[in-house]
């Protein structure tokens, strides 16, 4: 059984005449935690940006649980169980944060309108146990208290940790984050750290993972991958990678 | 040295329009048109005008931390505190339903009749308050969903002698359809070709009605529509159709014309608090916080499987709906209906009550509507400025308290721990 959850073969994305993504190859397992490193303007987030249907890929294939996704709308993506945070944090600001954690359970409520007006025993139900789920998971990243709180007030950890949670109540396979740990402080990167790791550990999902911070990447991936300038240039696990004389060259010899 | 410039632009701007508009004037003599300039008070208005502009544009940072420091009121020191209130609500509420139920009969016709058109704004603003201020699409040809459901009434009575009751749901239905018609194509564009669309398929339904003689009667519009009736029994002296007794026969009580007017309100009443009942349920329930995380990051909406194409149509289809019922019940109260009622400014009325409401507040819509509906009639005499009062509320408004009259408030939702 070793079935890939995602393979991407020869990725390609071209704007116009920049090539922003030139032939990415990866691939994640059940229960991994694979990370895309390179340096700035390298094409990590045009990856990301081809995975989850934001961008169509100019070429290459992505397969998911086995199937081609590649040209899929990016809400259907979604739907499929591959799911998304976004460089800069994109919350809805004006909303509560239990607000943001049930409109991402959209697809799971009853949505139909006059269920809803009548508050049909089905409407209920799912109605709950969104709630259970959207607390369930402020627990884990630790917002219960702040549940009713405007979530453009949170502290910025708090918000990047309630994006996560707001991912992880669609009940993803695959979660791609895409630089989780930009603007934390060491605490909150740590914590951060055993959070994607009981992701992993406990809700047996994999993470895709965007990251500068080599500290955290060593310490939690599997599997790296390095890309620069849109071109793959090496991959393998910590130790390989951090290792490869290329690598050293193009990526950390700059720092 | 931009502030300069910038004023100086401003300056530019009223200077070209007010000697457009007010400078030059085209008279006929017999066949021919002149020109003629306007007299010397009019340009030293005008130059005053410029000068007030250019001053204002110059000091707007100074003007901006005047209004700033304005006492804002603290809507929520005024109200009882958080748990009392949700005991209270309840009772107030039924005692403002009662008040309005039993209010028409202690004041005048006039004072009742204006109540019902009021009433009518509030159901249009609540219905334009979903497109948006909840979905934040911005619609400026609301009105041709007004006018799609007053024609619906008006046609289908003339022509099919169907009653009001049996109409009102067929006017929302057909509005909403307009409006499935219309955001589907539309609602991929952008924010501001997506107002450009709505304000064409505005002027298109009224031009529409306004040529389409044989069937909407053209620029005579429709006369004669019948009133609503109370299961059955009219309001009328005389009963119309054949063995039928009036109201005030049935009721044993003399004639009356202004039972009709107070029966008219009392439909509103229920038409609005239904509206208002609806709504607020719509926006406790999925697709309502649906369209408000549209509005607030629809990049963010799609990451998480939002279809935003069809949030967007429902919005836009339960608004139109609105409007249809509002029209249906306005052309059941004029009893004449023509293209005239359905013009731009309806539609610009209607959006300035939303802005001035507050984006999405419920109770801010009401308010506005109210001011809005009320404030020309009891500024009678300045009714040939009601247009520049106006345009300088909405700048007040959006300097003093963009956010509105009454911002919205987050609904509080208990977690089962
Ligand atoms: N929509 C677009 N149109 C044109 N060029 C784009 C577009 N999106 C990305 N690019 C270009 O693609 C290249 C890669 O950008 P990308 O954002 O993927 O880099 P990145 O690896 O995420 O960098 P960073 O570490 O700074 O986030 C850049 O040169 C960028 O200008
Ligand atoms: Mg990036």
């Amino acid at each position: 059984m070793s079935q890939l959850l995602l393979d991407v073969n020869g990725l390609t994305m071209r704007f116009g005449g920049l090539v922003a993504v030139n032939g990415v190859n990866l691939s994640v397992k059940n229960r991994q935690i694979v990370s895309i490193i390179g340096p700035n303007g390298a094409g990590k987030t045009t990856v990301f940006n081809c995975l989850s249907g934001f961008y169509i890929p100019s070429d290459g294939s992505v397969m998911f649980k086995g199937e081609q996704i590649a040209g899929l709308k990016d809400f259907q993506i979604s739907r499929k169980g591959l799911v998304r945070t976004f460089q800069h944090v994109r919350l809805f600001s004006k909303m509560t944060v239990i607000e943001n954690m049930l409109v991402a359970q959209h697809r799971h409520l009853n949505t139909n309108l006059l269920s809803g007006l009548f508050k049909t025993p089905s409407y209920r139900r799912l109605q709950d146990e969104a709630m259970d789920r959207a607390a369930y998971w402020l627990k884990e990243v630790d917002l219960l208290e702040f549940a009713n709180r405007e979530a453009g007030n949170l502290a910025y950890g708090q918000q990047r940790r309630l994006e996560i949670a707001r991912c992880m109540v669609t009940q993803p396979e695959l979660l791609l984050l895409d630089e989780p740990a930009a603007g934390l402080n060491p605490n909150e990167t740590k914590e951060l750290d055993e959070l994607i790791i009981q992701l992993r550990d406990e809700h047996e999902i994999s993470v895709l993972l965007i990251e500068h911070d080599m500290g955290l990447v060593m310490g939690i991936s599997d599997h790296i991958y390095v890309i620069a300038q849109g071109t793959p240039l090496a991959d393998g696990t910590p130790d390989e990678v951090k290792n490869n004389p290329d690598v050293i060259k193009a990526y950390l010899g700059e720092e | 040295m931009s502030k300069i410039y910038n004023a100086i632009f401003a300056a530019g701007i009223t200077f070209v329009l007010a000697c457009l508009m007010i400078g030059v004037k085209l008279n006929t003599e017999g066949t021919t048109l002149t020109v003629s300039g306007a007299s010397g008070e009019q340009w030293s208005w005008i130059v005053g005008g410029i000068v007030l502009v250019f001053l204002a544009q110059l000091f707007a940072d100074r003007i901006d931390t005047l209004f700033g420091k304005l006492p804002k009121p603290k809507i929520g020191a005024l109200l009882p505190a958080e748990e009392k209130r949700a005991t209270l609500k309840p009772w107030l509420l039924a005692a403002l339903i009662v008040g309005l139920l039993v209010w028409p009969f202690m004041v005048s016709r006039g004072a009742v009749d204006l109540a019902t058109l009021t009433l009518i704004y509030i159901m249009l603003g609540l219905g334009l308050n979903i497109v948006v201020g909840l979905a934040g699409l911005l619609d400026l040809g609301f009105v041709a969903f007004y006018a799609v459901g007053a024609y619906t009434y008006a046609l289908l009575s003339q022509y099919f002698g169907l009653s009001f009751w049996a109409c009102l749901p067929i006017a929302a239905g057909l509005a909403a359809t307009f409006g499935f018609i219309l955001g589907f194509p539309v609602l991929r564009l952008r924010g501001d070709y997506l107002a450009i669309v709505t304000l064409g398929f505005g002027e298109i339904i009224r031009i529409l009605l306004n040529n389409w003689t044989a069937l909407t009667g053209g620029p005579n519009g429709i006369s004669g529509i019948e009133k609503p009736t109370l299961f059955g029994l009219e309001f009328t002296r005389r009963a119309k159709e054949e063995g039928n007794v009036p109201f005030h026969e049935w009721m044993g009580i003399d004639y009356s014309s202004s039972y009709k007017v107070i029966f008219l309100y009392l439909i509103a009443v229920i038409l609005m608090l239904f509206v208002v009942y609806v709504i607020n349920r719509l926006t406790r329930m999925p697709i309502g916080r649906a369209w408000e995380a549209l509005r607030e990051d629809e990049i963010a909406c799609r990451s998480l499987g939002l279809n935003r194409t069809i949030i967007k149509l429902s919005a836009f289809t339960l608004g139109a709906s609105t409007a249809g019922f509002a029209g249906a019940f306005f052309a059941a109260r004029q009893g004449f209906i023509s293209p005239e009622s359905f013009i731009f400014i309806e539609s610009a009325i209607i959006l300035a009550i939303v802005v001035l409401g507050g984006m999405g507040s419920q109770i801010g819509v009401i308010l506005a509507a109210i001011v809005m509906t009320i404030l020309p009639e009891l500024a009678r005499e300045f009714s040939e400025y009601r247009m520049l009062l106006f345009g300088l509320l909405m700048v007040v408004m959006m300097r003093w308290r963009p956010q509105g009259l009454v911002p919205m408030k987050r609904p509080h939702l208990e977690l089962n721990q």
